[in-house]
């Protein structure tokens, strides 16, 4: 097994502990925005397909990344967007008298 | 700048990218810090593509800028929908996501092959069936979610045996490349197999149960950038692709406990027997109805109100006559509250955002678990659009389908009143005896209309 493996495997195995830690506390409220934001943050792989495009090894290969570099960055920027837009709507009582 | 420096430098970037991601899940926990959360999250974002441009593998920066820009051309558009269309949405995101990371593992084995290793063949070929199979169910679910699809289950005979089958071929086409990568028909093949068990999968499954989904869908979309950073060796989308996954995996049990149903059962589609049983018990039974006067009349009375919202109330896109209702009913001193089912709507939190959408203040809007102890003191439960999730049979009768499931005490309220279409069953087919109690008042029309009437009624006698 390639010593890689196990230390992604590491990161892997802390970073969803981590991560159910954090998301149990989301209140219900934000269940929503939460999916948006996370959606906006696992749009993250846009860097790989930088990187896969960028490279230029292959047409097909570039071709590819280039589709997945508009695919996952029309998720990073309408995620942020929408989750932004939601958060705005949120107010309480006090602040919504003026 | 020399490459290893350069190197290290973006390495740096994405391990800062890492933080920010993760302090922005934790200020999500209040609506109070949340947007601190998402700027912080921008950052992050913002941070790790930037500084990925400047890689020195990076040859080409021409196309990738024109990619970037058609990418944001697609996304703010799609950032920008009215709430109502927020499930789609949501969707169709897991679908790019989804779509992207099964092409970079596409394009990783075709530049790989044939020199892949029997260990990274077995990544990739993982990483692209999950990524393809929720690609495609992802399409479908939006599809059901804008009504392009029919929203009702679509089953057959069988279908279980055919699905698994689908599946099990594409695992058993990931095991033959694993021993022969260089076979790329095989590889090609093996994605159309799951390209098509993503649409076997998500086409039997119902409406109501898009919650559950839209979450499982979200989990995979997640696992597969996880997998795909395995793939890679990339420990930022490693990390991302864990919180992301892990966020869809919470979901998933929160909505499967709040429609007490177990994962299989959604996915291998029990609600198809259901509408059998649930259709030979209704009988004539009389309801009693009343008009939007006498509603006003006795909402007016009240001192407590609470309205419990369901997905009709954002198909009648009544949320603001909802809300000015509740201006109405709060100038007369009476106290309103919301009581939000976990699965009310078509995914999680989904009432959530369009109440606050209509400017209803984040702090009347009460969870299931708090709000039902206080259904015994309200005067008038009022239902807009809700069914299944206020049925008393739920918590009563040990014969119905939805027996167990967690449900908003309604019927515990001084008066009850839905506004309801017509007498038609919910999603789920199943009588709900709510209707025919002696307190049940049932309001029939359109929910906007209907509410904008009680609204003016309201309005008329106060002045």
């Amino acid at each position: 097994m390639p010593a890689d493996f196990i230390s992604n495997l590491y990161v892997f195995v802390l970073a969803a502990f981590l991560g159910f830690e954090l998301i149990k506390r989301v209140s219900p409220l934000l269940h929503t925005p939460l999916m948006s934001l996370t959606n906006a943050l696992d749009a993250i792989v846009v860097v790989a397909a930088i990187i896969i495009a960028g490279r230029h090894e292959t047409r097909v290969s570039t071709i590819l990344g280039l589709v997945a570099i508009g695919a996952s960055f029309s998720n990073m920027v309408g995620g942020f967007l929408i989750t932004d837009r939601m958060l705005k709507m949120f107010k309480t009582t006090k602040a919504k008298k003026p | 700048m020399n490459p290893a420096l350069a190197q290290q430098l973006i390495d740096f970037s994405y391990i800062a990218a890492v933080v920010g991601f993760i302090l922005a899940l934790k200020w999500l926990n209040s609506p109070a810090s949340a947007m601190r959360g998402v700027v912080i999250g921008e950052i992050a974002s913002a941070v790790a593509v930037v500084a990925t441009l400047f890689d020195p593998q990076v040859l080409h920066h021409k196309w990738l800028i024109i990619a970037l820009i058609l990418g944001a051309g697609i996304g703010i558009p799609l950032g920008m929908v009215k709430m109502t269309a927020v499930p789609q949405r949501t969707a169709l995101s897991h679908a790019f996501g989804a779509m992207s990371a099964a092409l970079i593992g596409i394009a990783e084995y075709y530049v790989g092959t044939p020199h892949i290793s029997k260990f990274e063949m077995a990544e990739i070929g993982l990483e692209v069936v999950i990524g393809s199979l929720t690609f495609t169910g992802s399409i479908i679910a939006a599809g059901k979610l804008q009504e392009i699809l029919p929203q009702r289950p679509i089953t057959y005979k069988g279908q279980n045996i055919v699905s698994l089958s689908v599946l099990a071929a594409a695992l058993a086409l990931i095991i033959l490349l694993v021993f022969h990568p260089e076979y790329t028909h095989v590889f090609a093949a093996m994605v159309v197999v799951a390209l098509i068990f993503g649409i076997m999968l998500v086409t039997p499954i119902g409406g109501a149960d898009m919650p559950t989904v839209i979450s499982l869908l979200n989990s995979y979309a997640g696992f597969s950038a996880a997998l795909l950073g395995f793939v890679l060796n990339s420990k930022v989308l490693v990390v991302a692709g864990a919180l992301d996954g892990a966020s869809g995996f919470i979901l998933s049990v929160i909505m499967c406990k709040a429609m007490n149903r177990s994962f299989t059962n959604v996915l291998f589609g029990a609600f198809g027997q259901v509408q059998v049983s649930a259709a030979k018990g209704a009988e004539e039974r009389t309801v009693r109805s009343a008009s939007a006067e006498e509603a006003a009349g006795i909402l007016g009375a009240a001192s407590k109100v609470i309205i419990a919202p369901g997905y009709g109330m954002a198909v009648a896109q009544a949320q603001h006559k909802v809300r000015e209702l509740y201006d109405a009913l709060s100038k007369r001193g009476v106290d309103v509250k919301f009581a939000i089912h976990p699965v009310a709507g078509r995914m999680p939190g989904h009432m959530n955002v369009l109440l606050a959408e209509a400017d209803i203040p984040y702090d009347k809007l009460v969870e299931m678990d708090e709000i039902n102890g206080e259904f015994a003191q309200t005067d008038v439960a009022l239902i807009i659009g809700a069914n299944d999730v206020t049925n008393p049979a739920a918590r009563e009768d040990p014969s119905s389908p939805i027996y167990g499931m967690p449900i908003l005490d309604v019927d515990r309220a001084r008066t009850v009143m839905v506004i309801k279409r017509g007498m038609g069953a919910g999603f789920a087919g199943i009588e709900n005896p709510l209707y025919y109690m002696d307190k049940t008042l049932m309001l029939f029309g359109d929910a906007k209309n209907f509410v904008g009437s009680i609204v003016r009624e309201l309005a008329g006698s106060h002045g």
